[in-house]
C-alpha cells in the first residue's frame, strides 16, 4: 500500500503512544498523533490540552488547540489555572507530546528565536507551555521533521529543556520528569542513549538510508548497534489519517 | 448604566499607554473591541495574554501596541504572526518591546495580580533559557525547604476586556467551554469591560450561579455585541472560523496586503454590526450543531 512519509511519521509516533494512560497534547503535529492513538491501539487515552480539557473525546480533528470540539463531550473543562496547577503540576501526565521547530543532540526545544535572542534572524512563536511540560510530564515525545537546520548540534536557544548537556545533567538539576525518549521524523525514529544521554537512531523508516538522515542532520549522529526498519502504517492506521483525521491534507500529504 | 457601545467603553476606559489584557484562550478573544482600539487609534498601549493572535498581530500592525507582555505570539494550528515578527525583526511599524514567559507563568502573573500577591511560585522554567532572556522570572530559596523554586511577579493591567456568551446589565458574567485566565485577568485588573454575545435578565444568571466566573462588583461596563468574537469562537454560538486563520497568513505576509485588509474591514466599517452585516453569509455557516446539557437541581430553601 502507498503512503506518504508524513503518514508514516504520523503512525509511527502514534505508537510510542502504547500503553501511555494520559498526555499532554502540544500543537501541530502531536494533535493528529495523539486523536489517532486515541481512534486506534489507545482508546482509553486520556487527552489533556492546556487550553483547560482533561479527557478530550474530538468529534474532528482540532486545528487548534483550543477547537470547540475538544470540549463537547470532555471528561471535564476547567480554567488554565486548574490545569496547570492540578494536572500538570500535580504530576498527573505520564507523557507530553511536543513538536519542536529545533532540537538538539541532547533533546532540547528551541521554539523561541532562530539567532540572538535580543536581534533575532527569525522570531518564532515562543514556549506556550512546552517550557513546563518539558519538566513536568513522566517523560516526552517529540514529532517533527528532520532537517539540517531543524536539528543544529545545539540549540540557539533552550525554550524547553531536554537532557541539558547529557549524562546526568537533567538529573543534577533535580528537574522533576524524565525528559526527552524519543524523537519521531519522516526519515527517522531516534531514541537517547542511557549514559551520555545523546540523540542516536534506532530505527529507519522503509527505503531510507543512513546518509540521507546524516544529510538532515547537524552532527556527526550517532546510530545503535541495531538499527531497526520502521513498520509501514496499517490500512487502518491510513483509513483514520485520511478519511478521519485529516480529509483536507493539512498534515499528512 | 453598565450597558454601552463599543464605541463609548474603548473611549472612556482605554487610555494611551495603558496596559491592557484583551484576554481568550483560542474562543471568546474579543476581536470587535481590537478593531475599536484600533479605529480610536489609542497610542503606545502595553498589551498583555497569553497567546496574542489575530487580534494582537492586528493592533500590532496598526501601531497602537509599544509592549508586548505573552508567553506564545503564533497563529495557532497555522504558524507565526507575521505582523509581530516583522515588528520584532524589522521594527516595522515600529519597534516592539516584549516581556516574555511561559503559558504557566503568565498564568502564575494573573493568579498573584488577582489575589494581590507579591509573587507567584512555579515548579518550571528549570533548565529553560527564559529566565536570563526575561529577568523578571526570578528564582528564590523556599523558606520551608532546601529547594529552590522560580516566581514571577504580579500582572495588574489597566483595563481587561473579556468576551463572553452572556451577561446581566449589571456585569455578572457567564462563560462555558474553555475559560482560560478570563476569571483572573478579571481580577487582577483596575478596570473591566466585559462583552457578551447575550444581555440576559438577572434572574437567568441567578438560576445558575455557578457559571458566573465574574461579578458585577468589579465589572465597569457591559457591551453587547454578537459575533464579536469571530474569527475566534463563542461555544455553542458559532464556531471559530478557521479558514481566516489560515487566510491571514497570506494577508499579513506583506504589509501593504495587511493594510488593505485594515482598510476594508477595520477603518472601513463604523463598527462590529456593520462588520457583521458585511460578513453575514459567512458568519451564518458557523453556527453549530446543538449539544445541551440535562439541567441540574439546585434546590429550593426557604
Amino acid at each position: 500500500m502507498n503512503y506518504s512519509q508524513n503518514e508514516l511519521m504520523i503512525a509511527a509516533a502514534a505508537r510510542e503512544l502504547h500503553g501511555a494512560r494520559v498526555a499532554f497534547v502540544g500543537v501541530g503535529l502531536p494533535n493528529i498523533v495523539c486523536n489517532l492513538a486515541q481512534r486506534s491501539h489507545a482508546p482509553n487515552l486520556e487527552l489533556v490540552y492546556e487550553a483547560g480539557v482533561f479527557g478530550a473525546k474530538p468529534a474532528r480533528l482540532p486545528l487548534s488547540i483550543g477547537d470547540p470540539t475538544i470540549v463537547t463531550g470532555a471528561a471535564s473543562v476547567m480554567g488554565m489555572p486548574d490545569l496547570f496547577q492540578y494536572y500538570l503540576q500535580r504530576g498527573l501526565i505520564d507523557v507530553g507530546f511536543l513538536g519542536a521547530a529545533q532540537i538538539d543532540k541532547f533533546g532540547n526545544i528551541n521554539t523561541t528565536v532562530i539567532g540572538d535572542y535580543k536581534k533575532p534572524k527569525v522570531r518564532l512563536p515562543g514556549s506556550g507551555g512546552a517550557a513546563e511540560i518539558a519538566v513536568l510530564c513522566g517523560k516526552i515525545l517529540v514529532i517533527t521533521r528532520l532537517g539540517k537546520r531543524a536539528f543544529p548540534e545545539r540549540v540557539d536557544f533552550i525554550t524547553s529543556p531536554g537532557h541539558l548537556d547529557g549524562g546526568d545533567a537533567r538529573k543534577n538539576l533535580n528537574v522533576r520528569g524524565r525528559g526527552p525518549e524519543a524523537v519521531i521524523t519522516d526519515l527517522c525514529v531516534l531514541r537517547f542513549a542511557e549514559d551520555t544521554r545523546e540523540m542516536t537512531v534506532t530505527s529507519l523508516h522503509p527505503n531510507v538510508t543512513r546518509d540521507a538522515v546524516q544529510a538532515n542532520i547537524g552532527w556527526a549522529v550517532r546510530f545503535a548497534d541495531q538499527v531497526e526498519t520502521t513498520a509501514p502504517p496499517s490500512a487502518e492506521e491510513l483509513r483514520l489519517i485520511r478519511e478521519e483525521l485529516d480529509p483536507q491534507r493539512l498534515y499528512s500529504r | 448604566m453598565k450597558v454601552m457601545t463599543m464605541h463609548a467603553a474603548i473611549r472612556d476606559l482605554v487610555r494611551d499607554g495603558d496596559t491592557v489584557a484583551l484576554e481568550g484562550f483560542t474562543q471568546l478573544i474579543c476581536f470587535a473591541a481590537a478593531h475599536e482600539i484600533i479605529r480610536q487609534r489609542k497610542r503606545d498601549l502595553t498589551l498583555c495574554r497569553l497567546t496574542p493572535d489575530l487580534a494582537y498581530d492586528q493592533m500590532i500592525a496598526a501601531g497602537v501596541c509599544k509592549k508586548l507582555v505573552f508567553s506564545y505570539a503564533g497563529n495557532p494550528g497555522v504558524g507565526s504572526l507575521q505582523a509581530f515578527r516583522r515588528a520584532v525583526e524589522k521594527n516595522e511599524p515600529r519597534a516592539l518591546e516584549l516581556e516574555e514567559y511561559s503559558h504557566f507563568g503568565m498564568v502564575g502573573r494573573y493568579i498573584a495580580g488577582a489575589a494581590r500577591l507579591p509573587f507567584y511560585p512555579v515548579n518550571s522554567y528549570v533548565g529553560s533559557d527564559l529566565p536570563r532572556a526575561n529577568p523578571r522570572i526570578r528564582q528564590i530559596q523556599s523558606p520551608y525547604g532546601a529547594e529552590k523554586i522560580y516566581v514571577v511577579p504580579p500582572l495588574n493591567p489597566d483595563v481587561a476586556i473579556l468576551h463572553a456568551q452572556r451577561a446581566d446589565k449589571n456585569g455578572n458574567t457567564q462563560i462555558w467551554g474553555l475559560t482560560g485566565v478570563q476569571k483572573e485577568a478579571a481580577f487582577a485588573s483596575q478596570r473591566v469591560i466585559v462583552v457578551v454575545e447575550e444581555l440576559v435578565a438577572e434572574s437567568v444568571i441567578r438560576a445558575d450561579p455557578n457559571r458566573t466566573l465574574i461579578p458585577d462588583l468589579i465589572v465597569d461596563a457591559v457591551v453587547v455585541e454578537p459575533f464579536g468574537a469571530h474569527p475566534s469562537y463563542a461555544q455553542g454560538y458559532y464556531d471559530r472560523d478557521n479558514a481566516f486563520y489560515v487566510e491571514w497568513d497570506t494577508i499579513a505576509r506583506e504589509a501593504a496586503t495587511l493594510d488593505a485588509w485594515l482598510d476594508e474591514w477595520v477603518y472601513g466599517v463604523e463598527n462590529r454590526a456593520a462588520y457583521v452585516a458585511k460578513m453575514r453569509a459567512r458568519l451564518e455557516k458557523l453556527k453549530p450543531g446543538d449539544a445541551f446539557a440535562e439541567p441540574i437541581n439546585y434546590g429550593e430553601y426557604r
